[in-house]
């Protein structure tokens, strides 16, 4: 060998070695599943383009600032479809070897996805709040990170039991969803001792949610449609559709508050929270999107997260491992909510407490004091062990 | 010379121990305050400002420098401890919430939680020397008594970075358990303790091979108290290498531990959300910050009992005890 190809040798090795090569390395995605939806009530809540992206954005950064000391490489796609459109996405990430997907998505969607999917493929439910997709319906290869309907309606009642306000007017959309999430509060007023006085409807006629002048009709309607109540302390509104529920507080007959899907709001996240070092975490994610923080920032960044942890704790990158050690007792995960989130085994659901809101401030956290269980408070929050319906998870 | 002679010195060093009354200085974290404490009649002597969301706190070790990290600030107030003039700033990165000083006093180690960055500062030129990359969320610091290596904990990250003094490089990464928040020393420089709140654990970590070992993880117990709540926060190892204490935050407990067979001893009930700890000089009492009952314990190191609490600002912090 002649010096010069030499040279070029040691050239080259010097090269490859300061290219970085990774021992692990770990690819991830977010499919966000849009349904065509009008402009909401109030255009604060209008949907940012990079929604749920964005946390997973800062998930992401903050498993690759780890992965610089675990020698572990963490990519990340984002992608947006139509319904329609959602099955080739999914096949297409499958085909570029993503295995770990968070979804955004409703709960029909995401139960044809974690179908399509099959066994190698781990989906993070960042999205769909519904209740089957954890119980009858559940999937193998589904982890819910987001909250269900129940840990939310459960949240909600635990603390009106606690202010002692016991007597409820619940008023429901007319969406499918809506009466879901009405039987959802029914549920949680039977399990925690509150009584259901009186239920009304109130019925999606169409049109547009907002107007120049829609405060005037408001003013009037809202009275009407909540006079001549049975006696009650407090109303909830079950309006996952998103049709009347802001109109509530301030409009109702009897001078009450409103919880649920307006007034005191059960959440996974909201960016006015700052307890337990959120402060900190709150700042990062504005520098690195320059918007305040969404419930499904949240989700899709505990999505990167679990991934995260299991990867760096197990230092094992294939779904299949990423699931096991997720389930298993070893997992855990600090996530700006004061105790461990944990995976319940029985139905792949994270453990967590449940924010309450008024839009401005923290007004409280559920489980509320007082609220035992014999292995873990946060099941008080949604269907425990005993009640599941899910058996895919060996149960 | 005549024996007696030879005695008085050791006679002056008896009565000067326990009679020397030092400054105690308490940030009040929502207060925007420290509350400066007696340690002998344990009365409030002043109350002075500290800038924003004081928290983190030391002292120089000719005591003649206090710095405090104001978090919302983002800047390290230092004051004259005499005084309570402030003197200077130190530049500190976004949000200081904790720090360490080299046993010299000179550099300060300071965690900056937003950046993902340790900041060194040179306490003399106020200038800053180096910012070292670590994981997210940089909480706890501490500095070897050999002053070679200084420790951070990440609290996102999960782990204890072991950074080189001198090329403020990390040689050495240890993963502990969730939201890792303060690390301590033995004197004897031989093993650290590293609290993770979340996980609810103490990482004993051996320093005596080549490379640091988790060699056992501490956990805690408490009847009538969930799990949940035994989240440790401050350590505090006394320099005989007998004892260790760990403030339990939420469960209101300091544990007692043998620092020889790190086993927990006992449970010292103490106001609420117990956070910070310091010791008096000597030795002889152990300051504890109860950020929810806006007061501080003090406890008796060698009985090991909590003696009193004492009022001081709104959410008591950090804590720090003048030298002597």
């Amino acid at each position: 060998m002649s010096s010069l190809s030499l040279t070029l040798a040691a050239f080259c090795t010097a090269m490859l070695a300061a290219l970085p090569s990774w021992a692990m390395e770990v690819k991830a995605a977010v499919l966000r599943v849009d349904r065509p939806a009008g402009p909401p009530i109030s255009r604060l809540d209008a949907p940012p383009a990079d929604l749920g992206f964005a946390g997973a954005m800062l998930g992401n950064e903050d498993n690759r600032t780890t992965g610089a000391f675990t020698d572990t490489d963490y990519t990340l796609k984002t992608q947006a479809v139509a319904p329609d459109k959602a099955a080739a996405a999914l096949d297409a990430l499958k085909a570029e070897g993503f295995g770990l997907i968070a979804v955004i998505a409703d709960g029909e969607v995401l139960k044809a996805l974690a179908d399509r999917a099959g066994p190698d493929v781990l989906l993070l439910n960042a999205g769909a709040r519904d209740e089957g997709l954890r119980d009858a319906d559940c999937r193998a290869n589904v982890l819910h990170v987001s909250p269900s309907r129940a840990m939310l309606s459960d949240g909600v009642l635990q603390f009106l039991m606690w202010k002692k306000w016991p007597r409820i007017l619940l008023i429901h959309g007319s969406h499918p969803e809506d009466r879901l999430l009405a039987e959802s509060y029914r549920k949680s007023a039977a399990k925690f001792g509150a009584e259901i006085v009186e239920v009304r409807e109130f019925v999606d006629t169409g049109g547009g949610r907002r107007a120049d002048t829609g405060h005037v009709l408001v003013q009037k309607q809202i009275p009407v449609f909540t006079q001549d109540a049975e006696d009650y302390d407090v109303v909830i509104a079950a309006d996952e559709a998103g049709v009347f529920a802001p109109y509530l507080p301030y409009h109702t007959w009897d001078p009450r508050p409103v919880a649920g899907s307006a007034g005191l709001r059960p959440v996974s996240w909201h960016a006015a929270h700052e307890s337990w070092g959120a402060t900190q975490f709150q700042g990062r994610f504005e520098k690195l999107t320059g918007r305040p923080m969404r419930e499904e920032d949240y989700q899709a960044w505990l999505a990167m997260r679990v991934i995260g942890e299991a990867v760096t704790q197990s230092g094992k990158v294939d779904p299949a491992s990423v699931r096991a050690y997720a389930l298993s007792k070893d997992f855990e995960l600090a996530a700006f909510k004061g105790q461990k989130l944990t995976f319940r085994p029985w139905n792949g659901q994270l453990r967590q407490p449940i924010l309450l809101t008024d839009g401005r401030v923290t007004v409280s956290v559920s489980p509320q004091e007082g609220y035992l269980h014999q292995h873990s408070p946060l099941d008080t929050l949604g269907i425990d062990a005993p009640e599941t319906a899910c058996h895919a998870f060996g149960g | 010379m005549p024996r007696s002679l030879l005695l008085l010195p050791a006679l002056i060093l008896m009565l000067a121990g326990p009679a020397a009354a030092n400054k105690v200085f308490v940030t009040n974290e929502r207060g925007n305050s420290v509350t400066v404490l007696d340690s002998e009649s344990w009365e409030v002597v002043a109350t002075f400002p500290a800038g924003n969301r004081p928290r983190g706190i030391t002292i120089s070790p000719d005591g003649k420098e206090l710095y405090v990290c104001a978090s919302d600030d983002d800047t390290v107030r230092v004051f004259d401890p005499e005084t309570y003039k402030e003197l200077h700033t130190l530049p500190s990165g976004p949000d200081p919430e904790l720090f360490a000083l080299a046993p010299s006093g000179n550099p300060l180690y300071i965690a900056n939680e937003d950046d993902n960055l340790v900041t060194v500062v040179d306490v003399k030129t106020h200038k800053v020397l180096a910012e070292i990359p670590v994981g997210v969320e940089p909480e706890g610091v501490a500095v070897s008594p050999d002053a070679k290596t200084v420790i951070n904990t990440s609290e996102t990250t999960n782990m204890a970075h072991f950074i080189d003094a001198v090329s403020y490089e990390i040689v050495h990464n240890v993963r502990v358990d969730q939201r890792p928040r303060y690390a301590e020393f033995t004197a004897d420089g031989k093993k650290l303790y590293v609290s993770s709140e979340i996980g609810g654990t103490v990482s004993v970590i051996d320093l005596t091979a080549a490379e640091p070992a988790i060699v056992k993880k501490i956990s805690f117990a408490v009847p009538g108290i969930l799990p949940e709540w035994l989240q440790p926060v401050g350590v505090k190892a006394t320099s005989d290498g007998s004892r260790v204490f760990v403030a339990l935050g939420p469960a209101n407990r300091v544990a007692v531990i043998d620092a020889g067979t790190d086993e927990v001893l006992d449970y010292l009930l103490v106001g609420q959300r117990v956070w910070q700890m310091a010791f008096t000089p000597g030795e002889e009492f152990l300051i504890t910050t109860n950020g929810n009952s806006n007061d501080v314990s003090i406890i008796d190191v060698k009985a090991e009992k909590v003696l009193r609490s004492v009022q001081v600002g709104e959410q008591p912090w950090g804590v720090v005890v003048a030298p002597e």
